[in-house]
């Protein structure tokens, strides 16, 4: 049995919350708001956790892609009038091909140089959307754009019905993350976190695959970027910033890297903290900050990763003594 | 003439600036093999210890420099000790996140203590000089010149005395180091103070000309991994010419091409360098 | 056409000659193994064959192919398989979890299949269990499957190391210090395991310091020192070859063998 998601009727009643939700909350716009986001930054922190979490290479670029994702929608959208779904898939289609570029020669670099490699990717497309008026608006903005066109009889003009497609591409995006992992790609991409030169040993082409799910992390990237985009209706050069893919990393450590359900986790935990704290919008980094540092010293798995330890503590499994980073993913395929 | 010279002494200044920084973030990476992401706190940091020191006391500038420099030195071991090291054996990336959360939160807890506003310093070098027709600040003039004291004193202590050539034996090779008797504990501290120390001195050389604000560590250090990277990581010698190299390139830059886009020019250069050579200009090609 | 051909090779490192023009051959089925004093450039020949490294000049035959400056995995294609000093095994998951990629380079599986579970990608994943299962069965490190790596002890790693070269459906074995770490008795079962695994078919050629076990186990033996190739013949010419005595054995090492 899976061990990670091994309750199905937990995801079960996951899911059946998650569709009544708007249910309870039907006339709390805010309510909703703040929900769909999350599940927006959810699908990006997925896509961050599959290229940090499980091949191991930190992109500090991702916000960057997510951003790219954002205007590749709403230039289509607002410029050309294109039809939003053809501009959804394009959308996705150009951050991948950002990522393809991007990433064959910023994975040349490894590990450190990686890291500062793509945060300083990430700040030139930053810099690049914030100086670039004629086609991004510059510090203005991009405003207008418009919500997704309606399919046959389905309209997307009322929160709910953005809160149901934006739910859609969550579990879309879990599904697709998960299966992946538990494949024997998957089980590649760990291999490459673990080591490289082992991995390469075994006849593992290492460049390839770190690559591919580059090209994977991004896409999750530019579909979230190009969902906000469509719900906020406005996007500036700050979807870009390196504020933001902090927050993305913050999700992700205190979710759990490398876990299946930790980005679930971490992000809504997050995004609603932040809602209850809004009165003391400026102390947040105060507490997160340190928070941060705090689970990569003591839970580095985060919270997800810290739950299973204990509970393989109370069932008297064999855990490694003293082991916090004992992570039990994937956890497949292991007969009996 | 006197436009290319003005912009030669401005790209100095600013050279001077990012080698300081760069020196510290050097050390600490060849020695630590730590990309310090948080090292921008300390520049931060030092530029308001500097500021406040001055405002709250009266006293002299010089004077408040050092006292900047104790502190963020103090504090640059406290995130060795606190931080870094409880990390030393974790996986490459973690390291990486707790600088990061270092970030989040010197730039909070400056901005909860000091406000979000741009202040100025003002000291007592804001007097216009008039050398061979070109006119510049004599707070410019002061930049080169303690950058220049600085990093004479920095080669001299990491040449001649004990815990200065423990540090670059460390540097050379970590585990034959050990060997030898090195205390790497020792080092590792000593280390990062000095990086504090010089974050804390090219933040307050550099405030009086580009003021005091929460977000003033951002460029700054993201230019100073360029340079670390260009010069070769733990490479001081290297840090000092890609420091010039980049205030020359955007001092001119800014004047010829685009004030615009001034800034894009380290990154692209960055990143076309990186691209020919994956692992920095001058890396050593040992396996 | 001997099995593998190594032909003149000298690696630099900048000014430093690690490994200085070495003949050699490597036979099928046999044990060969490498011996020398710390620094000889042994563990700098095997990352040469292996492909880590590309040698300044020389050249690599392997069953007649030129595999000089093909990259490390494809190396592995070929059925070059090797195990590091450190096992680099991923200490938090499960011994059978970190031998079932072994089998990765022999499947098909990509994206697709992984997304939409094919049926490809169901018999390739049983596929890699089984062998995995079978190589842990090998190295008699079955009954561990189950255990994450970091509870097993050190010679058992070495095993696991093992059971995951194995599952790569290597023609050659290199192992680099099998034995180092762990104590007299385990290092006997380690001999027997690396004679198991050459009766088996698959080729062996190690790196290692212990005397005693090479004398006992291996067809054939090279001798480096400073990089160069300064002896090679089976134990009992080594053992009373003056040239290895005088440069590398020494009074010690030779009081160990006898």
């Amino acid at each position: 049995m899976d061990k990670i998601f091994n309750h199905r009727t937990l995801i079960a009643l996951l899911v059946v919350f998650a569709l009544v939700f708007p249910l309870i909350y039907a006339d709390n716009r805010y309510v909703l708001h703040v929900m769909t986001i999350g599940f927006i930054f959810t699908i990006s922190v997925y896509g961050m956790n599959i290229i940090a979490g499980f091949t191991g290479q930190l992109s500090l670029a991702h916000a960057g892609f997510f951003a790219i994702g954002a205007y590749s929608l709403g230039i289509l959208t607002t410029r050309t009038e294109m039809n939003f779904w053809l501009a959804l898939l394009l959308a996705v289609l150009i951050t991948s091909a950002a990522g393809l570029l991007l990433g064959a020669i910023a994975l040349r670099t490894k590990e450190h140089f990686f890291a500062i490699y793509t945060l300083i990717v990430g700040y030139l497309i930053y810099l690049l959307i914030d100086k670039w008026d004629g086609l991004t608006g510059g510090i203005r903005g991009l405003i207008g754009i418009p919500i997704p066109d309606p399919i046959g009889p389905l309209n997307f003009e009322s929160a709910t019905a953005m809160y149901y497609l934006v739910l859609f591409f969550l579990l879309l995006s879990i599904f697709i993350a998960v299966r992946i992992v538990r494949s024997l790609t998957g089980r590649t991409y760990i291999a490459i976190r673990n080591s490289e030169e082992l991995a390469q040993t075994l006849g593992i082409n290492t460049k390839v695959n770190k690559l591919i799910s580059f090209v994977i992390s991004v896409a999750y990237a530019g579909l979230a970027g190009a969902l906000y985009a469509s719900l906020t209706r406005f996007i500036g050069p700050d979807v870009a910033s390196t504020n933001m893919v902090f927050n993305f990393l913050m999700y992700l450590i205190v979710g759990g890297i490398g876990t299946l359900s930790g980005p679930l986790v971490g992000t809504m935990l997050f995004v609603w903290l932040e809602q209850f704290l809004r009165s003391y919008q400026e102390y947040h980094l105060l507490i997160f900050g340190p928070i941060l540092v705090i689970m990569v010293i003591f839970f580095p798995t985060g919270i997800v990763g810290g739950f299973y330890r204990i509970k393989a503590k109370l069932q008297q499994k064999k855990v490694p003594k003293d082991n916090k980073y004992f992570n039990p993913v994937p956890a497949k395929s292991t007969k009996k | 003439m006197d436009l290319f010279l003005q912009q030669v002494f401005n790209g100095l200044t600013l050279g001077s600036v990012y080698t300081l920084v760069a020196i510290g973030l050097t050390l600490v990476f060849g020695i630590l093999h730590i990309p310090n992401f948080a090292h921008g706190a300390l520049y931060l940091v030092g530029g308001y210890v500097t500021l406040m020191v001055m405002s709250a006391t009266g006293v002299h500038y010089f004077i408040a420099i050092i006292a900047s420099i104790v502190v963020v030195a103090v504090l640059a071991v406290l995130m060795e000790r606190l931080v870094f090291h409880p990390l030393r054996n974790s996986p490459p990336i973690h390291d990486k996140i707790a600088a990061i959360g270092l970030v989040l939160f010197f730039e909070a807890l400056v901005q909860l203590v000091w406000g979000t506003e741009y202040l100025r310093m003002l000291t007592p070098f804001d007097n216009n000089i008039s050398v061979a027709g070109v006119s510049m600040t004599s707070q410019r003039i002061l930049v080169i010149a303690v950058t220049v004291a600085v990093v004479f004193l920095l080669t001299l202590f990491l040449k001649k005395t004990m815990m200065g050539a423990s540090i670059l034996a460390m540097a050379q090779n970590r585990e034959g180091a050990f060997l030898v008797g090195i205390n790497a504990n020792k080092v590792a501290m000593m280390t990062f103070a000095i990086s504090g120390a010089l974050a804390a001195i090219a933040a307050s050389l550099a405030s009086p000309i580009n003021l005091v604000f929460p977000a003033m560590g951002h460029l700054v250090i993201l230019k100073a991994f360029v340079v670390v990277i260009i010069g070769g990581m733990g490479s001081i010698p290297g840090a000092i010419i890609a420091g010039l190299v980049l205030g020359l390139t955007e001092s001119m830059g800014a004047t010829y091409i685009s004030n615009d886009y001034k800034d894009m020019i380290a990154f692209l250069l960055l990143i076309i360098i990186m691209t020919v050579r994956p692992k920095g200009l001058f890396a050593k090609g040992v396996y | 056409m001997a099995f593998i051909e190594v032909k003149g090779i000298t690696k630099k490192f900048g000014g430093l000659t690690a490994v200085d023009s070495v003949d050699f051959e490597i036979e099928e089925g046999k044990i060969t193994a490498i011996i020398g004093p710390n620094g000889a450039g042994k563990s700098t020949f095997f990352n040469l064959i292996n492909g880590f490294h590309k040698p300044t000049s020389g050249s690599i035959l392997f069953e007649g192919k030129d595999i000089t400056k093909i990259p490390v995995h494809k190396g592995a294609h070929l059925g070059i398989a090797r195990t590091f000093q450190t096992t680099h095994l991923f200490e938090q998951s499960t011994v059978i979890d970190n031998v079932i990629v072994g089998h990765r380079l022999r499947t098909k599986s990509n994206l697709f299949d992984a997304i939409f579970r094919t049926r490809r990608e169901k018999q390739e994943e049983d596929k890699a269990y089984e062998i995995a299962m079978a190589s842990l069965e090998f190295v008699g490190m079955a009954h561990l499957a189950d255990t994450p790596v970091s509870t097993i002890t050190q010679e058992a790693k070495k095993r696991v190391a093992i059971a995951l070269a194995l599952a790569t459906g290597p023609k050659v074995m290199f192992l680099d210090e099998p034995a180092a770490g762990i104590n007299p008795e385990e290092t006997d079962g380690l001999a027997q395991l690396m004679k198991k695994i050459a009766a088996s078919g698959i080729t062996v050629c190690t790196i290692e310091h212990k005397m005693q076990m090479i004398m006992g186990m291996a067809d054939k033996i090279m001798v480096l020192n400073q990089g160069a190739k300064i002896a090679e013949g089976t134990p009992d010419e080594i053992k009373n070859n003056p040239v290895v005595i005088e440069a590398y054995l020494g009074g010690e090492a030779i009081a160990e063998v006898n």
